[in-house]
């Protein structure tokens, strides 16, 4: 019997509300009995907490996962990021293979971060190597660009080093714990400015990993011109390149808003750079998004009820390699410019069609396994070592042709060009890719 | 038919108006024409060369010279006077805007000279789409291109690139095509027209800048190549060398004089030194280009070399097949022979189809194709070495929008159905309309 799937959201955007009725969903609160909840994330916190005692029934979905905090807060990432590299290097993981100068491989996608203050000490051995160099502090629970600072000597963080007297406070609240990262100070530069990538990722399940990225991602460009110059360590305008910041510079254009589509992106690297090398940067900024997520997936609590849209931020340095800046659990539904109201609502839309298969009453038992016609502007990403980085160390070592062959043929299909959808997985189960590691030599 | 009647009436009254508009804008504003920069502002300005974009001059007295639309009401009045009536037959009943009976190609020669975009023949913008697979064409196709840029034949490049260029070797191969290769002694003379924007200030600097705000720094593609256009275009104003393409353009240079020198011509300067007074849009030629050159000297010679042998054409009055005039006639006769009912109809409800189409050829299509299907169609203009090809990509358009024109009314309608380019793929628009089409 299908009835209308009853919609709740606590965010009242636009792009939000026109996709619901478009499905012809009917619009419920709170209190009432609904299907799909397109919540904030201060209200997953009070949906999955332990006072709350609220249990989700088969027919009802929301669009974030309890705990996702682990991939969305600056300090958890790193944690778990590092937390899995350390497993797979305790494993012997050929991915976890070091250079010479003790860096990973093929696992040095975040710049070196560290925890304040708790790391401090740490941190100041890392800042004495390279006395020059540029960190950026950031509030580890604030979004938009908020009270995010550059610094370049160590008495700009004198506040948070462990033995200061004031630290006292700083410990005790985690509101106001902070990372500080290398800044990437080479960034690549388009016109001479500097750019950032936003992509949009969604997560149907984490065990099973399911994940898709979309294909229409943008970049976001500083208005003022890029300089390294420790003058313009304090004009916010010059360094971050978070819409809501840009958004107030003198120079800000409410046509296209400072933004470019991955496709331009891609034009202009292939035609200034060459094939080959593009390539293989859009793969490692694939490998990353994967990696990122297997490192929190064995922490998720993979509630069947949920799905999520993380926003990636991503920036590529003067060598087209790509870092992971952060991700966020509640990308931006505001609409900057007409294009991007035109954009955010192909997203949502297309992540309505995975994640409620049909527009109808869900049933969280099914197998989140959309078929290729509905993924719209979203691509399968390949969640095993046989893309990227990961198939070229395989491919070293030989091993290549062994993993396809162990595979369950959805790889070799999405080798080709047509897309597949990742359909019933075969005999083995894919729990975070750990299978494939035990069988490695 | 007299082609001197052409080139020296209208396109010298057509200069005249121009250069007319530009000393009562120098009066009006007392700017003068040109003058040499005090040394503060000469070391400013050095300091800010890679970003002039964040400057804010005044600009709003300044009004481009003249946009397009000015430029086609000239066109429309084109008369040959020594036109007889026993001349072309046909063109009695051509019932466009253009008056001058120029020869243009027909459909059938047109096949003939665009054989290579036939239905048998791989291209790129068709043969590479994500639905072929690479090993039918592509792959091949780019190790072809690999081989005549490692052989740096110019020739070859040419005939090559009829089918497109893989985006990856696009710039060496327009490099080759156009015969530009980054010497030290081109290195050298970009610095030396650079070391003149410094030290003198034009006019048409600011017609320049304003023309750079208008267009390319509200355009999806292009605003971030904002700084490198106004590094291409002031310099541009004064290259001399480019006084040469004049020796083949109808058109003449704009003269000014000395102070109180007037009419003599040992005082006579070319104003601005290269020769071309900038309209609104003239941007647009060099936007696309910052997709395939970073370097901004190397960028500077390909628009230079662009502009002397394709771009002039698309805004002074000639009758060479590839010369403005040609190409709206030809567009015009296209539609009027193969698809006569849309053209009639647009015709009755005032919306003669050269008045929306006029301004994608001026443009070569500049700011209204996607940036990929843009250099997809410039690698076909180099290629044939002809601009023909944006009247029939011009016809193709309406004929695929075809059905909703011939539902409009009016020419804001017929306006709105062809505002949006953006999403057309122009390899197949072409090869339909050319090759498979019934006539």
């Amino acid at each position: 019997m299908a009835g209308k799937v009853k919609w709740v959201t606590d965010i009242e955007k636009s792009v939000l509300i026109n996709n619901f009725e478009k499905r012809g969903w009917v619009q419920v609160t709170e209190n009432e009995d609904w299907n799909f909840y397109w919540m904030s994330v201060q209200t997953i916190r009070n949906v999955f907490s332990v006072e709350a005692g609220y249990r989700l029934s088969d027919d009802q979905i929301v669009n974030h996962f309890p705990n996702h905090y682990e991939l969305t807060r600056k300090d958890l990432m790193v944690k778990n990021i590092k937390r899995y590299r350390k497993e797979l290097e305790k494993e012997g993981s050929p991915l976890a293979e070091k250079d010479e100068n003790g860096k990973y491989l093929y696992l040095d996608f975040v710049p070196v971060t560290y925890m304040l203050p708790a790391d401090y000490n740490l941190f100041v051995e890392e800042f004495r190597k390279s006395p020059s160099s540029t960190w950026i502090m950031k509030p580890c629970g604030k979004a938009q660009g908020k009270g995010i600072f550059l610094i370049n000597k160590l008495s700009q963080i004198k506040k948070w080093s462990r033995d200061s007297k004031t630290s006292s406070f700083v410990t005790q609240s985690t509101k106001e714990a902070y990372v500080i990262s290398l800044y990437i100070n080479n960034p690549l530069l388009i016109g001479g400015r500097k750019f950032d990538l936003r992509l949009y990722v969604l997560v149907s399940t984490y065990r099973p990993l399911r994940c898709y990225m979309y294909k229409l991602g943008f970049c976001r460009f500083c208005t003022v011109k890029y300089t390294p110059s420790t003058s313009e360590l304090d004009n916010m305008f010059v360094h971050l390149t978070n819409v809501a910041i840009q958004k107030h510079g003198e120079d800000y254009n409410h046509i296209h808003g400072g933004k470019w589509t991955v496709n331009n992106l891609r034009l202009y690297l292939e035609s200034t750079r060459g094939k080959e090398v593009t390539g293989k940067l859009f793969d490692e900024i694939h490998w990353i998004i994967v990696q990122s997520l297997k490192a929190v997936a064995p922490v998720m609590n993979n509630d069947k009820h949920c799905f999520e849209c993380y926003g990636y931020d991503i920036i590529i340095d003067d060598k087209l390699k790509p870092w992971l800046i952060e991700v966020n659990a509640s990308p931006s539904l505001t609409s900057s410019t007409a294009n991007d109201r035109i954009l955010k609502y192909n997203l949502i839309n297309d992540t309505l069609n995975i994640a409620v298969p049909n527009g109808e009453i869900p049933d969280c038992k099914w197998n989140k396994s959309p078929p290729k016609e509905v993924l719209g502007n979203y691509e399968i990403l390949s969640c095993t070592f046989l893309h990227g980085p990961g198939a070229r160390m395989l491919m070293e070592r030989g091993s290549y042709d062994e993993e396809l062959a162990q595979g369950d043929g959805a790889d070799r299909e999405l080798r080709s060009r047509q897309g597949q959808s990742l359909g019933p997985r075969g005999g083995r189960s894919r729990d975070s890719g750990r299978t494939i590691l035990t069988t490695w030599k | 038919m007299t082609l001197t009647v052409l080139k020296s009436t209208s396109q010298g009254s057509w200069e005249k108006r121009i250069l007319k508009s530009l000393n009562s804008m120098c009066t009006e504003l007392s700017i003068p024409l040109a003058r040499k920069r005090p040394v503060g502002e000469q070391k400013e300005l050095l300091n800010k060369w890679n970003e002039m974009g964040t400057d804010e001059p005044d600009l709003s007295l300044f009004r481009p010279v003249y946009a397009p639309k000015d430029f086609l009401e000239v066109l429309i009045n084109l008369r040959n006077p020594n036109y007889e009536n026993g001349d072309s037959l046909s063109f009695r009943t051509h019932l466009g805007l253009i008056q001058v009976p120029l020869k243009v190609k027909d459909i059938p020669e047109l096949k003939e000279f665009f054989v290579e975009l036939g239905l048998t023949t791989g291209q790129l913008g068709i043969d590479d789409s994500t639905q072929v697979p690479p090993e039918l064409f592509e792959n091949e196709h780019v190790r072809i291109g690999q081989k005549v840029l490692a052989e740096q034949d110019s020739a070859a490049a040419q005939q090559y690139i009829r089918q497109g260029s893989p985006t990856a070797l696009r710039a060496e191969l327009w490099a080759l095509i156009l015969n530009i290769s980054s010497q030290p002694e081109d290195i050298l003379y970009y610095e030396q027209l650079k070391t003149n924007v410094i030290q003198h200030d034009l006019l048409v600097d600011s017609l320049i800048y304003k023309d750079v705000k208008l267009t390319a720094s509200n355009d999806d593609y292009y605003f971030v190549f904002e700084d490198y256009l106004y590094q291409v275009l002031l310099c541009f104003s004064r290259d001399t060398s480019v006084l040469g393409h004049f020796a083949y353009n109808s058109a003449s240079p704009p003269k000014s004089y000395i102070r109180g020198k007037l009419g003599l011509e040992e005082y006579a300067v070319f104003y601005p030194p290269n020769g071309v007074i900038p309209f609104h849009g003239f941007s647009m030629y060099v936007a696309p280009l910052c997709f395939l050159y970073h370097e901004p000297s190397k960028l500077y010679q390909i628009f230079r070399e662009m502009y002397v042998r394709f771009f002039f054409r698309l805004h002074s009055i000639s009758s060479h097949p590839s010369g403005i005039v040609s190409l709206c006639l030809l567009f015009e006769t296209l539609l009027q022979t193969y698809l006569p009912q849309l053209f009639y109809h647009l015709r009755e409800i005032g919306a003669q189809p050269l008045r929306i189409s006029f301004k994608w050829m001026v443009r070569a299509f500049s700011g209204y194709l996607a940036t990929d299907q843009l250099l997809l169609l410039w690698d076909r203009i180099l290629g044939y070495n002809s601009l023909e090809i944006l009247a029939v990509l011009a016809a193709a358009v309406f004929a695929f929008r075809a059905v909703n024109l011939m539902e409009v009314t009016s020419l804001a309608a017929a306006e709105a159905v062809l505002a949006d380019l953006s999403t057309l793929k122009v390899m197949p628009l072409l090869q339909i309309f050319l090759f498979a089409t019934v006539t």
